[in-house]
């Protein structure tokens, strides 16, 4: 019994990281149309940023506020990074999807090149808050708290997401312009500036990821963000291209279905993944939910 | 993008454009002077470390004609077919570790193995496209690096001990014809790698210039259309799929041989989105873009290691020196920069430049 909790906790933990990855993700390629191969920069710029202020920013470090305030910069670096690859480099090639695609695929291997050359190829210990790793017992089973700091935070970031998208006017132009852009377009309202809005904030949550993934990890290297973004694309994918609450119930299936099948051997549970993603795809190819924002 | 191929709408080539013309003989010439490399001794300082006939040099270029054949065969999945596959890294490590298994776990001779990977490599593209074709546009470029992944976890996890897991298969190469072993033999390796980049060549140029290949150019242009003429284009796509993985899995048994063995690298989805790169840079769906393409991204990616080690680059501040130092920075760069400048790549540079060149005094 205590086992199945902790393999429950620790699914839905993984299924948290797998959500912040997707929900960026999601409303960037339901929107725009992009599928952003970058988004793994996002995540390792994020978690490089915090693990760099961690040690260098004053006020900064791997405990309390000043471990807050390190993510918070981490956060920040992988939001800035995230608008300006909009602005800059995805912007001038509006519609053109291949050529974007081909801009993010180019951006994600200079991307992690140049993380390498800054701070070498081998994974960097990451600081972690004392409290994160110590265990709390639930139902008999003593898990460690970094499970509840990640399944919390995307808790968070998913209402503050709906609530985004359901109360404010940007967030009535974004859930249009997913189901019918060029209706949107046609309506006279520029949905270019939320294009930028999503990519922050796909960034963001990227980023938050990132920082997140490093206290769970434990350690942090260049490449990190490149196997959690294919798990990102897949939970995008079953979740429906565009939906965030699509992403949500799709990253808590693999998560579990993950975590589940590791534990009897390791590894079945990746193909395990892949397996549901071919089902999914040839049962209902449009994902669990349709292109719709918020559904 | 097809324009150099002379053919009228009956398919047949007009006598009157079949007079000498240099694109012609071009690429036999071309081909004569790579089967001919290994005999010349000169050194071109710069270019190469050693001189042109020595194995460190050759054995680049071996490596060089097996990526730009490998890029050659999944163009025609890319460029002309329009099918943004993300997985045809798990047909590469295919052949590269079902040629290295068969022969070191195995123990079939060499030209057995090889077929065996290759037909094994075509069988399984076969099967997953079968799945994979059902989905369209970026469905389909999931779905297909989703299987890729599985494949290079498959490997990781080295199952049944088959695999080797993370240190890789080094190649048992006592079952291996004494021709092909050892330093002083890579030059057999380096013609057998003419060989495979002929092969890839001449079977995506013949499936190019058939009426399949026309019915390929015109699903990528508008498939709805080809639909309504009345073919099916999901079986055209899983053709292309299927011979696409089967020359992938070629490359693969050549790249196994060449480097004598197999690595897990090999099937990481980095392996693909490079393939992307490759072609891209090249052109896509142009005659010689993809091979020339793979060939310079090769050859950059190596020689670009110990140019970000050489003295320039060192003494340069280090903000530059240490992204300079990284080939995958550079080549990622540079690759930003022709979709933006040049989206025809090096092959559509020649169109691009054609008004600059009128202006230079024809010579004819």
């Amino acid at each position: 019994m205590s086992t199945v909790v902790l393999l429950t906790l620790t699914g839905l933990g993984l299924a948290a990281l797998y959500f912040l990855v997707a929900s960026g993700l999601a409303l960037v390629f339901g929107l725009a149309d992009v599928l952003n191969f970058a988004h793994g920069l996002f995540l390792s710029v994020g978690a490089y940023g915090t693990w760099w202020a961690s040690g260098n920013l004053p006020g900064a470090g791997a405990s309390g506020w000043g471990f807050v305030l390190a993510v918070i910069f981490g956060v920040v670096c992988g939001t800035v990074v995230a608008a300006l690859v909009e602005l800059v480099l995805i912007r001038p090639l509006y519609s053109r999807t291949i050529e974007q695609v081909l801009v993010t695929v180019g951006l994600s291997l200079a991307g992690v090149a140049l993380l390498q050359a800054s701070w070498g190829a081998d994974p960097r210990t990451y600081p972690r808050p004392q409290w994160t790793q110590e265990l709390t017992e639930v139902a008999g089973a003593r898990v460690p708290n970094d499970r509840f700091l990640l399944i919390g935070a995307a808790v968070i970031v998913l209402a503050g997401l709906l609530a985004f998208l359901k109360f404010t006017r940007i967030g009535l132009v974004i859930r249009a312009g997913v189901e019918d852009r060029s209706m949107v377009t046609a309506l006279g309202i520029d949905v270019r500036r939320a294009f930028t809005l999503v990519f922050a904030i796909g960034g963001a949550a990227a980023a938050l990821a990132g920082a997140l993934g490093g206290v769970y990890a434990g350690s942090i290297s260049p490449t990190g963000g490149s196997s959690l973004l294919i798990f990102g694309f897949i939970v995008v994918v079953i979740g429906g291209m565009g939906s965030v609450v699509g992403a949500a119930y799709a990253a808590v299936a693999v998560g579990l279905l993950q975590q589940f099948v590791n534990y009897t051997s390791p590894g079945l549970g990746d193909i395990c993944v892949v397996a549901l993603l071919a089902i999914v795809l040839l049962i209902r190819p449009q994902g669990i939910t349709g292109k719709v924002a918020t559904s | 993008m097809m324009t150099d191929t002379a053919v009228t709408p009956g398919g047949t080539s007009t006598p009157a454009k079949r007079r000498w013309h240099p694109a012609r003989f071009g690429p036999l010439v071309v081909l004569a002077v790579l089967i001919a490399l290994p005999y010349w001794s000169i050194e071109i300082p710069g270019v190469f470390d050693t001189a042109i006939n020595k194995p460190g040099t050759l054995q680049l270029l071996a490596l060089c004609l097996v990526f730009g054949a490998l890029a050659t065969g999944y163009d025609l999945l890319f460029g002309r077919t329009g099918l943004l596959s993300f997985g045809h890294a798990l047909y590469f490590a295919a052949g590269v570790y079902g040629t290295d298994v068969l022969i070191t776990k195995a123990g079939y001779p060499l030209w057995q193995a090889v077929l065996f990977a290759v037909v094994g490599t075509a069988t399984i593209a076969a099967a997953l496209g079968a799945v994979a074709l059902r989905t369209n546009g970026i469905a389909f470029a999931m779905v297909t690096l989703a299987f890729a992944q599985v494949g290079a976890i498959t490997i990781g996890r080295d199952p049944g001990g088959v695999t080797g897991g993370e240190e890789g298969l080094p190649m048992d190469t006592a079952k291996v014809p004494d021709a092909l072993v050892g330093v002083t033999n890579t030059v057999n390796l380096y013609w057998l790698a003419v060989g495979v980049a002929v092969i890839t060549v001449l079977v995506v140029h013949a499936i190019a210039d058939a009426p399949a290949g026309r019915v390929l150019a015109a699903i990528r242009d508008d498939e709805r259309r080809v639909g309504v003429l009345g073919l099916d284009p999901y079986r055209y796509k899983l053709f292309a799929f299927t011979v696409a993985g089967g020359l992938a899995g070629l490359a693969g048994a050549m790249y196994a041989l060449l480097i004598g063995g197999a690595t897990p690298h090999v099937a990481v989805s980095d392996q693909t989105l490079t393939l992307l790169v490759m072609v891209v840079l090249g052109g896509p769906g142009t005659r010689w873009g993809p091979l020339i393409g793979g060939m310079l991204f090769t050859y950059l990616d190596y020689r670009l290691v110990s140019f970000g080690r050489s003295d320039a680059v060192d003494s340069l501040p280090g903000v530059l020196s240490g992204p300079l130092s990284q080939p995958l920075f550079v080549l990622g760069t540079v690759f930003i920069l022709a979709v933006y400048f040049f989206p025809g790549g090096l092959a559509g540079l020649r169109t691009r430049l054609g008004p600059l060149a009128r202006w230079i005094p024809d010579r004819r």
